[in-house]
């Protein structure tokens, strides 16, 4: 009797857990029905994403979540940023705490495959370099044998420091530390000889520092690490709103469409691209669930790539880093945005 | 139903309406109901996990464990390299959980049992002090403590290049070499050394073992000297004198050793970088170690005040009035019967230590947490596998650590017959 009632609230209760569980995401549909786009960012890392004196965030990254808000929501003001570690981050994003990843996060294979994450594209061409005090009197990597290190765990640049000093038959010693922070830190108080991570991230570690000229970067570019936006695998509309409203920030650039004179083109311009990009022609938006001006907003949020880029992390401010790799491909640089067609 | 009702005729057949209202099954349907309750919810918890794995494309696989691990790890108990498996990785970084677990209860059980007498010792400063010291780090959080002594290690000591130039720093006595990074101690060789005892990769030197092996051999013919004592005491009524014997059983082999294998003490050398010839002892380690101890050690205290105050007063006045001194008091009457109440909340304390180590991360101490449940599973993605791994690794360490504990409790507790 009682084992007969057991087994049929059992049945009873699978049944229901069947029907609870949670069903396949749709983003934007989340993100438009919560008016606001979480946005999983670096906890502190000048140029690219810091909060300043009033606690907004800025930043390189910043800019990317700012104009996927303004495509989506039609304010970039509407991102909650989620400050993530490098061992946090993938978590975060995989259990939904977070939309959208853009936390100078590096596209490997098994992160994209293994992972099940997708990468938007590439805001960033960046490579693995070693910053060390003036003082140490060390002008290149390999004379790094038998030094300390500062490295940031769960990264990628965790495994190229390893592969690298192997490959050249030296040998270091790791301090493993979790955030970057935390890195400048031990790095200032001398508990590492060296500090390696993305070469962009150096050069904004040591904007942030007393007397920057104090550290120098040694010429070696021990990796390639294109960072840029991570998404879900298996959402692939959210996937494409994210890929293309960078491209659009891209595209801009290519095509002369800047903050200042953006409505001016939006009503006058020539340019077949320009006017599908602007959404004056053509129904772009659509194709991706949002309305024509989309684009426009995005670029309207902080400006086009080149925009950006001068803004937060480029030859005028303090990070000064030169576009180098990053340079529009009419530039001789890789950034090269897909056709708006 | 299984339950047979009384016999009789009087007994009526069974409702369904009895499993509420009859006394007899009441008890029986609620736990029924419970049961199925926390069951299901089990289910659906186990359900909902695996859909929700199924709908990011993740399965539950454990092989991540044999693919190349590709860090590096600070500390290695045992041989490792950055070729080897996230498995052996696993096992360095739970190996360096047990030693500074290990280190950590041995410190705060000696510093614990040493302030909870002075609490209460009627020497005013010594009670004051001791008390300042268990309310504030008893009161303030373990983790605050871990970054203030590594911050204090990392700011206050030199780098190790300060030992180098013109105005170089001195080793201190000319052997240890304290920096912000570790400390470097002088080693120990041979000169006409045996060799080591190779098990895989694992290298044990065979003087290790015979010196480990000559002091169990001291610490069980003590036992047998001092129980032979006992006996010729009871007999006759005199003590023989023993503790020249004993004394030797612990210094004669070591002096023995050092003098027939030309041991000497290798001083630690600034080369390069950083020191080698000795040993560097990493302050990450250090900081922990502290902190677990000094932490621990504040809570042990009062467990070991409490312990003693248990003890009724009549105990230790009986005592004096036998003419035993306030020291013997304490070691041979007050302490044997305190334990009966110290161990059961020390084992507590043990287990509390050896999970809390696993904040070792914010030192950046590789333990478990820092290798399986840090890097190896942000480098594989397999988050759910590596957490349930460590789960079971601690919850598998917590239970040893207490069996032993629960042996020991069972042998001085209160035999009562």
């Amino acid at each position: 009797m009682t084992r007969s009632v057991f087994i049929g609230a059992t049945a009873a209760a699978a049944m229901l857990a069947g029907a609870g569980y949670a069903a396949e995401g749709d983003t934007l549909a989340d993100v438009t029905g919560r008016d606001q786009l979480i946005c999983g960012v670096n906890a502190g890392l000048v140029g690219f994403a810091s909060p300043d004196a009033n606690g907004n965030w800025t930043g390189f990254d910043i800019a990317v979540c700012k104009a996927i808000a303004a495509a989506v929501l039609s304010d970039p003001a509407k991102v909650k940023y989620v400050p993530t570690t490098g061992q946090t981050r993938f978590t975060a994003l995989a259990s939904g705490e977070v939309d959208v990843l853009a936390r100078n996060s590096t596209w490997t294979f098994s992160r994209d495959t293994d992972l099940t994450l997708d990468f938007a594209g590439i805001n960033y061409y960046d490579g693995q370099g070693f910053m060390v005090p003036r003082s140490l009197g060390v002008s290149s990597a390999k004379e790094l044998d038998g030094a300390t290190i500062c490295v940031q765990t769960g990264t990628t640049t965790e495994l190229n420091l390893a592969d690298y000093f192997n490959a050249n038959n030296m040998s270091y010693q790791p301090v493993n530390i979790d955030s970057n922070a935390e890195g400048e830190q031990q790095y200032m108080a001398g508990a590492c000889d060296a500090y390696t991570t993305d070469a962009s991230g150096l050069a904004a570690t040591r904007a942030a520092f007393a007397s920057p000229s104090d550290h120098i970067i040694l010429p070696e570019i021990i990796s390639k690490e294109p960072l840029g936006p991570v998404v879900r695998h298996g959402d692939n509309n959210w996937g494409d709103i994210v890929r293309w409203t960078l491209y659009a920030l891209i595209a801009a650039e290519e095509y002369g469409v800047t903050s200042a004179n953006i409505e001016e083109l939006a009503s006058n311009s020539e340019n077949p691209e320009v006017q599908r990009l602007l959404g004056t022609t053509g129904d772009l938006g659509a194709m991706i669930g949002l309305d024509a001006e989309w684009a426009k907003r995005a670029i309207k949020a902080g400006g086009n790539y080149g925009e950006i880029f001068a803004k937060t992390i480029g030859e005028e401010t303090p990070i000064g880093l030169a576009r180098g790799l990053n340079a529009q491909w009419t530039q001789g640089g890789l950034m090269y945005a897909m056709p708006f067609r | 139903m299984t339950d047979r009702a009384p016999a009789g005729p009087a007994s009526p057949p069974f409702r369904p309406s009895m499993l509420i209202y009859d006394r007899r099954y009441r008890s029986m349907t609620f736990q029924v109901i419970v049961f199925i309750i926390v069951m299901s919810l089990v289910w659906w918890l186990i359900g909902n996990t695996i859909t929700n794995l199924e709908n990011l494309g993740k399965d539950i696989d454990f092989r991540f464990l044999f693919s190349r691990a590709g860090y590096d790890i600070p500390q290695q108990l045992i041989p490792y390299d950055n070729d080897d498996s996230h498995l052996r990785a696993a096992v360095i970084g739970l190996l360096n959980t047990l030693f500074v677990s290990f280190l950590g209860c041995i410190a705060a059980t000696f510093l614990g049992v040493a302030v909870g007498v002075l609490r209460l010792s009627n020497n005013w400063l010594f009670a004051r002090l001791m008390t300042i010291y268990v309310e504030i780090f008893r009161n303030i959080p373990l983790l605050l403590w871990i970054l203030i002594i590594f911050a204090i290690f990392t700011e206050i000591s030199p780098a190790p290049r300060a030992y180098r130039g013109e105005d170089a720093q001195n080793l201190f006595l000319g052997l240890i070499a304290p920096t912000n990074r570790y400390t470097s101690i002088p080693g120990i060789v041979a000169e006409h050394s045996p060799g080591v005892l190779q098990i895989g990769r694992i290298a044990i030197p065979w003087l290790a073992i015979l010196f480990l092996g000559l002091l169990a051999l001291a610490v069980v013919l003590r036992r047998w000297i001092n129980a032979r004592a006992q006996r010729v005491q009871n007999r006759t009524g005199r003590r023989p004198t023993t503790w020249w014997i004993n004394l030797a059983l612990f210094v004669v082999p070591p002096v023995a050793i050092w003098l027939i294998f030309g041991l000497r003490l290798t001083v630690p050398e600034l080369t390069g970088f950083n020191f080698s010839g000795g040993i560097n002892v990493d302050n990450s380690l250090v900081a922990l170690w502290l902190a677990l101890t000094l932490y621990t050690g504040a809570f042990i205290a009062e467990i070991v005040r409490a312990g003693i105050l248990a003890v009724s007063k009549g105990q230790s006045e009986a005592s004096f009035a036998l003419g035993l001194r306030p020291n013997r008091t304490m070691n041979l009457v007050i302490l044997p019967q305190a334990l009966r109440v110290i161990v059961p909340p020390l084992i507590s304390q043990y287990l509390n230590l050896t999970k809390n180590s696993s904040l070792a991360i914010a030192v950046g101490y590789m333990d478990l947490r820092g290798t399986l449940g840090g890097t190896t599973v942000n480098q594989t993605g397999r988050e759910l596998e590596g957490i349930l791994l460590m789960m079971l690794v601690y919850l598998a360490v917590s239970l040893m650590i207490s069996g032993v504990m629960n042996i020991y409790n069972s042998r001085v507790k209160l035999k009562e017959r």
